[in-house]
């Protein structure tokens, strides 16, 4: 039993577990899934389809924060693939062709992968701090989108592409089996592989890694191609969702609420130890912490208020001073009533 | 090696000399030179291509539609210079409009008005600060809960814009001191005075000194007996405070509180701060570096809209900048590091 409390999942799947049954106490119906003509629906299966983007944002982000670092340009990104993808099939002359819209599709990872192989470069060659140097493309990268939309909100009439955020496959929401797809090829890669133990010697300590032979430059560049082509991907299934590539929405603010969701899933932003399993529940946590929100009547822009509690009770669980008053009052609870003197020495030691 | 070649620069005579003796003596001003070079071309470049650029309207116009980019810049320099980030100022800046503008619609007088939105932004920045210092939170976490607070708040207050009516707070934004051509508001000076108090307690103050100390090394800093936790707490309660005053001059300058407002301009500042010459690292910077890079973003701007291009170029220009000063930075710190 405390083998299980220990298990570093145990308190974000706690968490989870509370928020679905505080749900599900509220409104009985929210963990009933039906099946009609092929679909499956329910606020479940809602939560599940609607996290596909952060879903993969956050996978890339696990792998950057990894590394020591961090990729605040996801958001942009997500804005120049959606907008790539929609400029292409708005252009074509049948919008509605499989060909076309895989062409859309592939052009748009390809510039996604440029972008963040740009990341990537900044950082693991010339040395520049991750947040300054993903912050240029934050910036830029919203700039970038606008322009090759001409300003307007591009939007298009197409089924197979629409059928990337809307569409179902063996019951399951499309958009959640890219999501899955991504998830076990991300942890084949990492975890089968030794990519995941060279990621995380990079991250606990480059320069002791460095000489140990790890070439720290390639899989630090890796991980912010990784998090380019999976926002990319994100971009194009946002753009889909609402078939529209809006520049300034798409991905608004992903990259706080990916970062949430690493932090949430127990990855330290100090780099090093990771874990997507953890990263797969804090993107479950944030997306039903949105929809709870949205579902007790709180106006959705009134949300970043429960957010910002959230953030600053995780942080506060996670910081040593609130772990050495937890470990203390602990002992005293245990040793019984004692005089307050010898309590005092041992939180001196 | 490096030394030797030190030497030997040392020892040429002439122009070379005098250039090297200069830029090894004051590499910390480097990249502040590199802005003004940069500010003076813009202008220069603006003033052939339009021919009317550089009119008295259009510079006093510049000070007037960035005083609230500059009061953020300030207390943004203050954190920086920790080595620490706020993220939260656009939406401090939202949050404090939008309470003022509410509390003077129900008829709250001005005087009560005014110092509840500088102590309801500087309580935002000492829960950031508290974070990071007492609770060894990261900074950019602990500013993330200050963003989604300030922004949540804001739209608690209310949802929509509320405009503001009061002859007071209206005052700072409509009268024009006028000399000749030139003109400046009480916003304007008031973004000055800011700027001014700044750089004074950058330079002269034993907190100033301190908060330069623990940019260039904290636990050197603790060592040498500083107030290192006041140091870092008060600069994020700084930055918070010039949040809480940039929402009383935005207010006044859109004649509104508006929660939808200041969404992304935590990055302009981050930018614009960098654009001045602090490093992102911590230490090194100057707060009138930083009221220059704001004149760069404000140039820019203009040049923008008096070419008539889209807006969508300011952040791909301001994001090239961003990567010119960065990259620059990082050549001067591998460079003092080596020769230091």
């Amino acid at each position: 039993m405390m083998k299980l409390v220990r298990h570093r999942l145990f308190w974000p799947l706690m968490a989870l577990v509370a928020l679905l049954v505080l749900n599900i106490l509220k409104n009985p119906g929210f963990g009933r899934i039906t099946v009609r003509d092929g679909h499956m629906y329910g606020a479940l299966v809602d939560i599940l389809r609607q996290s596909a983007p952060l879903m993969l944002v956050a996978l890339g982000m696990t792998l950057v924060i990894a590394t020591r670092g961090i990729d605040l340009s996801v958001g942009a990104i997500m804005a120049v693939s959606g907008a790539v993808a929609l400029t292409i099939i708005d252009s074509s002359d049948h919008p509605g062709d499989m060909s076309t819209v895989l062409i859309a599709i592939v052009v748009a990872m390809l510039v996604s992968l440029i972008l963040g192989a740009w990341n990537g470069f900044l950082v693991s060659v010339l040395g520049i701090q991750p947040i300054v140097a993903t912050l240029v493309l934050m910036l830029a990268g919203r700039g970038v989108a606008l322009l090759i939309t001409g300003g307007r909100i591009t939007t298009v009439n197409s089924e197979p592409y629409k059928f990337v955020a809307s569409g179902y496959l063996f019951l399951i929401p499309f958009a959640f089996i890219i999501a899955l797809a991504a998830i076990a090829v991300i942890a084949l890669l990492e975890r089968r592989t030794a990519l995941g133990v060279l990621t995380e010697a990079v991250g606990i300590n480059p320069e002791a890694s460095r000489l140990a032979g790890v070439r720290s430059r390639g899989i630090v560049w890796g991980a912010y191609i990784a998090s380019g082509v999976l926002s990319g991907i994100a971009g194009v299934m946002y753009a889909s969702n609402i078939m529209a590539a809006d520049a300034n929405a798409a991905g608004y603010l992903i990259e706080l609420y990916a970062i949430l969701a690493v932090v949430l899933g127990g990855t330290s932003l100090m780099g090093g130890k990771f874990s997507i399993a953890g990263t797969v529940i804090g993107v479950f946590t944030v997306q039903t912490l949105g929809s709870t929100i949205l579902f007790l009547g709180v106006p959705s822009a009134q949300s970043p208020v429960f957010f910002a509690v959230v953030v600053i009770l995780v942080v506060l669980v996670q910081s040593p001073r609130v772990h050495r008053w937890g470990k203390s009052v602990g002992q005293r609870m245990r040793s019984g009533p004692r005089t307050p003197a010898e309590g005092t020495k041992e939180v001196a030691a | 090696m490096t030394t030797t070649t030190e030497t030997t620069s040392t020892a040429k005579p002439g122009a070379a000399h005098l250039v090297s003796a200069f830029t090894t003596r004051h590499a910390s001003w480097l990249p502040t030179f590199a802005a003004v070079a940069i500010l003076v071309v813009l202008l220069a470049g603006a003033q052939i291509r339009f021919g009317n650029f550089i009119t008295p309207g259009n510079m006093s116009a510049l000070l007037l539609d960035n005083a609230f980019l500059m009061v953020l810049a300030v207390g943004m320099t203050f954190v920086i210079l920790t080595a620490g980030i706020d993220l939260s100022v656009g939406s401090v800046m939202a949050f404090t409009g939008i309470l003022g503008a509410s509390m003077l619609a129900s008829g709250v007088p001005t005087i009560v008005v005014i110092p509840t939105m500088l102590l309801s932004g500087a309580a935002i920045g000492l829960l950031i600060g508290v974070l990071v210092q007492y609770f060894n939170v990261q900074p950019f976490i602990a500013s993330l809960a200050g963003l989604f607070l300030g922004r949540g708040l804001a739209y608690v207050v209310s949802l929509s814009s509320i405009r503001v009516e009061d002859p007071a707070v209206l005052w700072l934004q409509g009268t024009r001191m006028r000399v000749g051509d030139w003109y400046i508001t009480p916003t304007g000076i008031l973004a000055l005075v800011v700027v001014v108090i700044g750089a004074l307690v950058l330079q002269f103050t034993r907190f100033g000194r301190t908060i330069y100390a623990v940019g260039g090394s904290e636990s050197s800093a603790r060592l040498m007996g500083l107030n290192v936790a006041r140091a870092k707490v008060l600069a994020y309660v700084i930055s918070g405070l010039c949040g809480g005053l940039a929402g009383l001059i935005l207010t006044a300058f859109s004649g509104a509180g508006y929660p939808r407002n200041g969404i992304g301009t935590e990055l302009d500042v981050i930018a614009v701060v960098v654009i001045g010459g602090t490093l992102l690292t911590g230490g090194r910077g100057y707060v009138l570096g930083s009221m220059i890079g704001v004149f760069v973003f404000g140039v820019i701007k203009a040049i923008i809209s008096f070419m008539g291009a889209e807006q969508s170029w300011m952040q791909i220009i301001v994001g090239a900048l961003l990567l010119l000063f960065i990259v620059v930075q990082r050549a001067i710190v591998s460079r003092t590091s080596r020769t230091g």
